[in-house]
């Protein structure tokens, strides 16, 4: 548990040294070269660092750090960030099992002990021979086909314990992750790899974004205008941004294009890691070039030369179909210098890969990230759309946004605008998993209710509903009236379905482990304040829980809220809140008052449970069995 | 203050009382040049602003934001002691208290500690009700003039940009994140970095806590004559106003 005690947290940090061979000198300094000794592509470096020698072992951050200009401990401080990045050697082969609520409820703990069984290592162990690390993860974007895993760069998903076992022994029989998809994985493009490793499960196909798809109409359009028309178009439409927050896109992209600097950038930010959510999974697999389309139409609107393409660390299967687009896309003309032929016209992408780090989804920590910083937010003011990258004016949109505004340019404003409802437009991806007869992605315009998408999906026996994901809402059957739309219910596309059997308070202490675990730590109500909340819930859960303790949450949840610096620490009580306004009952059934006096919130077996064994005796008083 | 200022000088008001700023000041700059105190720990004159502590949060506009680094806007009004705005900062004290092991009695930075004396100034006088994380972090004693006890560290970061910015030096960096992010050194241990007592880094203003210890100096100033014997945290600001 990470409750702050143990120094030890996933990023092995209290190993003072790393005992591999040393590295040879030579191939630092080439991993280094290969980007240019580019501080700023640290976590590429790091990247190839980690997949080559399986750790970063303080000889070669002193190494890293005098090639790329930088002391040790900037080196030490960007890999001890990212979950992805060890500073003590994993496996060769290292299997993160998805650990989501979902995950959980869908049989993980079988698993687990499948894994564990034929391996002959515990959850967070590495195998004395370095060939396997057994670890957890957070949620991989799978919650669809769970329980899911990734074993090196290859992902596993619907597992059972018979999958678990025949995956597992083969991985000990030396067969490579590869092979656990196919004999002939070498064969497969890029796109067959991606799909048989992973269901897109689209369920219900909408008018804009995953049915028929003419190609490159939204760009051929665009050259056509003007910047400004762009950016009108994308206005009237009254596109919002599809990660949750909303904020209107044609606004965001207005106030970059006004900014006078000599660079600007158009960054895709594709690292939903809200637990529940999958959907720009599901569009990168299936719409990448609708996608680069998009991020290329906004390059025009603002007058951006260079993209970047942020890529979930967990979503690295997805690298080469990415890479395989963007080099097509440059071949045809799109990309690159003069595109479609247009004097003048140039942009292109690079694709940085994250290394599993919620907080990277948030603008400013992922701008960070693309700068090969640790994944921490920046001071607002000044926002990104002005001082952004590197300094310049920056847009950063979602997957989902960009593919709408494509799609937009392609079939005109009205046409978007239509659909929906006041003040929420157009179409919206929805990623439901859980207690539900089909999982998946639907695409429905904007305004349904949660009691109609049930129906759809086929989760009418659904007891509770997580709109959002974790930092959203959990709403009961007496809301599920409400409707799927930014004045309502808004979300970034999750939907979690939970059944009667399912409790809760393990829910509502799991969204805050994530939390505790996915904290940046920059700042003290979110880095301190959630340990605090996530420890009070297993009180609750213990029935050691007082009244008193249904104010102190209310009371703790309002300061983090409050004093936060950036969405991570302003949403994260949400599930407390949520659950403690829609679902009274849980929480007043297990806490009582404590009678005369005597806090029943004190449990005194397990205070004196250290005492008792170091003594080697128990206690007269108060042990249960000493007369047995 | 130069003739630029006639263009860009504005003011806006603090709990009601008219502040004189200019461009590009943030909230706290221009309370602190008026006499107006607004509480904090990681912002230090003299170093790079980082708004991680917050214990500066005021409502401007009725929206919460950090003081040190939120710029100051013409005609705005700002809350800054309230009960409510008191009660965030006593709650995050509390916080950095229940984060770290402090036992001020046996701690040689008593009298002298802000983290101390913004508990007697937030009024921090009742049971705290937090529960305590009580972390091991190991002493670093390795450097012949300093010692490091992060048991204390309110992760402030003081030191890191003093000595990256005032000494060109980059001793401390941050590592890890969330809960176990902390303060560490460039290198092994401080023995192994370029440290020097004589560092501003390491000057008894910059760590507002007991965690970088000047050795050999301990205890040498008498209870009654230590720095917050003296008046609470802020006075010196405050008396500006008199
Ligand atoms: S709120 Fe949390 S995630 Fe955001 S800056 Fe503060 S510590 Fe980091
Ligand atoms: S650092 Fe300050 S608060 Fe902590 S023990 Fe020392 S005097 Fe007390
Ligand atoms: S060692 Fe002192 S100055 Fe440095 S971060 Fe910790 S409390 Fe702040
Ligand atoms: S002083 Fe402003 S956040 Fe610390």
């Amino acid at each position: 548990m990470d409750n702050g005690r143990n120094g030890a947290g996933a990023n092995g940090l209290t190993a003072s040294s790393c005992n591999v061979a040393p590295v040879p000198q030579s191939e630092i300094a080439a991993i280094c070269e290969r980007f240019g000794n580019d501080k700023h592509r640290m976590l590429d470096i790091l990247h190839d660092v980690q997949d080559r020698y399986r750790c970063i072992a303080p000889s070669t951050m002193d190494a890293i750090a005098s090639h790329t200009d930088l002391t040790r401990i900037e080196v030490e401080g960007v890999a001890s960030f990212y979950s992805f990045l060890s500073l003590t050697p994993k496996g060769r082969v290292t299997i993160r099992l998805c650990d989501d609520i979902v995950d959980r409820f869908c049989g993980l703990d079988d698993v687990v002990a499948v894994f564990e069984d034929v391996l002959g290592i515990k959850l967070g162990e590495t195998s004395a021979d370095g060939a396997f690390s057994l670890e957890t993860t957070p949620c991989i974007g799978m919650c669809d086909q769970a329980p899911a895993a990734m074993v090196n760069n290859v992902m596993l998903t619907s597992l059972t314990p018979e999958t678990a076992r025949t995956a597992a022994e083969a991985l000990m029989a030396g067969q490579a992750p590869e092979s656990l998809v196919s004999d002939r994985f070498n064969e497969l493009s890029a796109h067959e790899r991606a799909v048989r490793m992973v269901e897109n499960n689209i369920r219900h196909a909408g008018a804009v974004l995953l049915g028929p798809v003419p190609e490159d109409a939204g760009l051929n359009n665009a050259v056509g205008m003007r910047p400004s028309q762009i950016i009108n178009a994308v206005e009237e439409s009254g596109l919002r941004g599809c990660g949750g927050a909303g904020f209107t896109t044609g606004r965001k992209w207005r106030f970059a294009a006004s900014e006078k600097l000599d660079r600007h950038f158009v960054i895709c930010n594709a690292d939903e890691g809200e637990p529940g959510t999958f959907k720009d999974r599901v569009l990168l697999t299936e719409r990448p070039h609708l996608l680069v389309e998009g991020m290329t139409i906004a390059a025009r609107a603002v007058g951006a030369r260079e993209g970047i393409l942020y890529l979930r660390g967990e979503y690295v299967y997805l690298r080469e179909l990415l890479e395989g687009v963007l080099e097509e896309r440059r071949r045809r003309g799109l990309l690159g210098k003069d595109i479609l032929g247009v004097k003048g016209f140039e942009f292109d992408i690079r694709l940085q890969l994250g290394a599993g780090a919620y907080i990277c989804g948030e603008e400013g920590a992922l701008i960070s990230s693309c700068e090969g910083l640790p994944g921490e937010p920046k001071t607002r003011p000044p926002f990104p759309v002005s001082r952004g990258y590197l300094g310049y004016p920056t847009v950063v949109n979602n997957v989902e946004t960009f593919c709408h505004a494509a799609r937009i340019l392609d079939q005109g404003a009205k046409w978007f605008h239509a659909m929906g409802t006041e003040g929420s437009h157009g179409t919206k991806l929805f990623s439901v998993c859980g207690d539900c007869l089909n999982p998946g992605i639907y695409e429905l315009p904007y305004g349904h209710s949660v009691w109609e998408l049930l129906e759809m999906v086929g989760g009418t026996d659904a007891a509770a509903v997580q709109v959002g994901g974790p930092s959203g809402t959990m709403i009961g059957r007496d809301s599920f009236h409400r409707k799927l739309t930014f004045d309502d219910l808004a979300t970034g596309g999750a939907i979690i379905i939970f059944n009667g059997q399912r409790n809760i308070l393990e829910i509502v202490e799991y969204y805050m482990s994530f939390f505790v675990h996915e904290s940046c730590g920059y700042c003290t109500p979110c880095r301190v304040g959630n340990v605090f909340l996530q420890k009070a819930i297993q009180k609750f859960q213990k029935g050691l829980a007082n009244p008193e303790d249904i104010d102190y949450l209310k009371d703790l949840s309002g300061t983090i809220i409050e004093t936060s610096r950036c969405g991570l620490g302003m949403t994260s009580p949400n599930p407390i809140l949520s659950t403690l306004k829609n679902f009274p009952l849980v929480y007043s059934a297990v806490s009582k008052p404590s009678k005369d006096g005597i806090r029943d919130t004190f449990d005194i077996q397990s205070a004196i449970d250290g005492a008792r064994k170091i003594a080697k005796r128990r206690s007269y008083i108060f042990d249960k069995d000493f007369t047995q | 203050m130069s003739g630029t200022e006639k263009e860009t000088g504005f003011t806006f008001t603090i709990d009601g009382v008219e502040i004189k700023a200019h461009a590009g000041q943030t909230i706290m700059e221009a309370a602190d040049a008026a006499g107006v105190y607004i509480p904090r720990l990681c912002d230090h004159e003299g170093l790079r602003h980082q708004g991680s502590c917050r214990v500066c949060t005021v409502k401007a506009g009725g929206r919460s934001v950090a003081a040190c680094t939120q710029p100051a806007a013409p005609g705005q009004a700002v809350e800054n002691e309230t009960p409510h705005l008191t009660k965030m900062r006593r709650d995050l004290v509390e916080m950095l208290f229940h984060e770290g092991n402090h036992l001020c009695p046996i701690c040689e930075a008593s009298g002298n500690c802000e983290l101390q004396a913004m508990a007697y100034r937030l009024d921090m006088t009742e049971a705290t009700k937090f529960p305590y994380l009580e972390p091991c972090r190991a002493l670093d004693a390795s450097h012949p003039d300093i010692a490091l006890d992060t048991n204390r560290c309110i992760s402030c970061g003081r030191c890191i940009r003093a000595s990256q910015d005032v000494d060109g030096k980059g001793v401390f960096g941050y590592v890890g994140r969330g809960i176990h992010r902390r303060v560490a050194v460039n290198g092994e241990n401080l023995a192994d970095t370029d440290a020097q007592v004589s560092d501003h880094a390491m000057s008894s203003e910059v760590c507002p806590v007991g965690c970088i210890i000047r050795k050999r100096v301990g205890f040498a100033v008498p209870i009654g004559e230590r720095e917050f014997d003296k008046g609470l945290i802020g006075h010196e600001i405050e008396e500006k106003r008199k």
